[in-house]
């Protein structure tokens, strides 16, 4: 789960990382007052996606007349897909240099890696392809975390005077007791600037916490589902991981690899997925649930077929086959559905399914081409 | 190879549902678990297994074992683990799903410095077609035969050994590495078992979007002078980039992990990637098998 920025920036400061001096605002009148109080200022949406500068997220305000005239076009916008309910409006800060710091898992040598970049502002990933020359990346044990020669070694790195190596210290030493502190997958500070009295600012701050390790942190989990779309949110309460796309067929798999993997083979056969839904998150392919599945698809009005793709092993067929019937049962839904069917009792599972008049396959190839050519008018 | 008939198993959260359910299948099929642990059930059975409060007590009462398969559930696996790890048990394959990822990681590290191999998290274990099995994939699915399989995610892998059977071809031995960010084994740890293992000839690599897992197996790949071939799979080709799909997550890695990387490093490798799963067996047949 990602947090908004300003909530980070609060965490920043409390480990000692400095950020500009701000203040969140919900209307274009506190925005207004904010800009009174602080003189020139930017406006920054708070909205859990990144990319939000070009989305036209981030403003600069000279005046408290033009904070207002910003804010209520910011507030009154979606920024890919997320509505802006929140602002954060910053003191300028006069900057003469712009940094890249972050902390997080490396998957490849299962450790802790500090990444750091002389050029700031611009995504990871492009920092990575475009001046892989300006990244340093120093692993570390994930039981011991910082050490001072993290510090030195970047500093150096980067060009910063041996004077800057307390801060830059105290700063990854911060970045290592967040992480642990909030079980984060990843802290950055992008940019970090070295402001013009020649000390170090956050100018933004992106903290995505881990949401296998939400249970440990109760008022995270409560908002959990805030980056979702509606859609979405109502699938995951029901216990789905659940991702909305937009095509027409709508997909129900079990796992995530195979739900995908069905995906690709809508497209390859010409269709569009819908959606990616996986039964299997949080205990099984259970009647109830594959119920409460079909279901939602059935009620989503961009779904004109579904398709649910069932590779059990020890998932009993029967019970799959129960759940689908009761929800077309229930929904008194005439739209199509398409069952691939493997695992335990699969007799049983697709003689039911087929005295309710469906369409079983066992072979997915047959299941997904049948599923298209439905999508297409091609009638049951 | 990595287990076989005469690997004596033990099995950790034996009294949980999962772990007791899967105890019997392991059982039916063969597999020699020889005692589980459930802190607090000590004394009783499940499924004719003794149980016991401690790794270190089941040891001493059983004669010691060489793996252990762990249900555990999230919020005390990493303590599970960390027990297996320091009982000198030298395989652990971990079953369990949602475990934090900054234990993982931390298992994961210190297993590696005290050279203990981890199979997972988050994974339904390995299986030996007609040998052994540690882990929950349904065995029906998995004909003995010539094709090794390391996959990360589990019911797809079902679904590759199921075409795979279905073909004649079979499957040798199939291990999934595990659908999370950090897992004990890579594909190069994995297909270097593979090489060592006589009854394969051939590999099947199953991978998704995410990470940089499959990039780096086909580096390593294309520099080996004496390999056996592989063929690949990779889920997501339509996943749109910006959303995450199931579990396993964005962690930054360099700009590498959608499909067309992953696809162009492997065929620069010289590995054929199939557009479908049901291609798999075709293009192994293509190669000569």
């Amino acid at each position: 789960m990602r947090l908004l920025e300003y909530e980070a920036k609060e965490i920043f400061r409390r480990y000692g990382i400095r950020t500009p001096e701000g203040v969140v605002c919900r209307t274009p009148q506190e925005a207004r007052e904010a800009v009174a109080k602080l003189g020139s200022s930017v406006i920054k949406a708070q909205v859990p996606v990144g990319g939000r500068g070009l989305a036209g997220g981030v403003k600069f305000a000279e005046s408290p007349d033009e904070a207002y005239r910003l804010a209520g076009e910011m507030l009154s916008k979606e920024i890919k897909g997320s509505r802006v309910e929140l602002l954060l409006v910053e003191k300028k800060v006069c900057v003469s240099r712009e940094l890249y710091l972050s902390l997080t898992v490396d998957r490849a040598s299962r450790s802790l890696v500090y990444i750091a970049s002389k050029i700031g502002g611009v995504e990871i990933e492009e920092l990575a392809r475009k001046n892989p020359e300006s990244l340093v990346k120093l692993n570390t044990n994930p039981y011991i975390g910082f050490s001072p020669y993290i510090a030195r070694t970047i500093a150096s790195f980067i060009g910063l005077p041996a004077e800057a190596w307390g801060e830059v210290e105290r700063i990854l030493a911060g970045l290592y007791r967040i992480m642990v502190d909030y079980d984060a997958e990843l802290v950055e500070i992008n940019p970090l600037a070295v402001d013009c009295s020649g000390s170090l600012i956050a100018l933004d701050a992106k903290i995505l916490v881990d949401d296998n390790s939400l249970f440990r942190h109760p008022d995270l989990e409560k908002l959990k589902y805030r980056e979702l779309t509606s859609e979405e949110r109502s699938a995951r309460e029901k216990g789905f991981t659940y991702v909305s796309l937009d095509g027409y067929i709508g997909v129900i798999g079990n796992g995530a690899g195979l739900t995908m993997a069905t995906m690709d083979l809508i497209e390859y056969y010409g269709g569009k997925p819908a959606n990616f839904l996986d039964v299997w998150s949080g205990g099984g392919a259970s009647r109830d649930r594959v119920k409460e599945a079909v279901r939602l698809l059935l009620e989503n009005p961009r779904v004109r077929v579904v398709l649910v793709n069932i590779f059990g092993g020890m998932t009993r067929c029967d019970e799959v086959a129960l759940g689908v019937k009761q929800a077309i049962e229930e929904t008194g839904s005439k739209k199509p559905v398409v069952v691939r069917l493997m695992g335990t009792n699969q007799e049983e599972g697709v003689r039911i399914l087929r005295e309710a008049g469906l369409l079983v396959y066992e072979d997915v190839d047959e299941a997904v081409r049948r599923a298209v050519e439905i999508s297409r008018g091609g009638g049951v | 190879m990595i287990a076989g008939k005469n690997t004596r198993v033990l099995v950790q959260g034996i009294t949980g549902k999962e772990g007791s359910f899967h105890t019997k299948l392991m059982l039916e099929y063969g597999t020699r678990i020889v005692a589980g642990v459930t802190p607090g059930k000590g004394g009783s059975t499940v499924h004719g297994v003794r149980v016991f409060n401690t790794v270190r007590e089941a040891l001493r009462e059983t004669g010691g074992v060489d793996a252990s398969v762990v249900f555990v559930p999230a919020r005390a696996a990493y303590d599970a683990v960390l027990e297996a790890v320091e009982n000198d048990i030298k395989l652990i394959v971990v079953v369990t799903e949602g475990i934090p990822l900054l234990e993982e990681l931390r298992i994961v590290h210190y297993a590696k410095l005290k050279g203990v191999t981890i199979v997972g998290p988050n994974t339904p274990g390995l299986i030996v077609p007609g040998e052994t099995k540690l882990g929950i994939m349904p065995a029906n699915y998995y004909k003995p035969g010539v094709v090794a399989v390391m996959s990360r995610s589990g019911t797809l892998s079902y679904e590759v050994a199921w075409q795979l059977s279905r073909s004649g071809l079979g499957v040798s031995v199939a291990i999934g590495i595990g659908g999370d960010p950090v897992t004990g084994l890579d594909f190069i740890e994995v297909y270097n078992m593979f090489l060592e293992d006589p009854k394969t000839r051939y590999v099947v690599l199953v991978g998704e979007i995410g990470g940089d897992l499959e990039e780096r197996f086909a580096k390593y790949y294309s520099g080996l002078a004496e390999k056996k071939p592989v063929v690949a799979y990779i889920a997501g080709r339509s996943a749109p980039r910006e959303k995450r799909m199931g579990h396993a997550g964005a962690i930054i890695s360099m700009g590498l992990g959608d499909y067309e990387s992953k696809v162009k490093a492997l065929t620069e490798s010289g590995i054929p990637v199939a557009r479908k799963v049901s291609d798999i067996p075709s293009l192994l047949k293509g190669l000569g098998v």
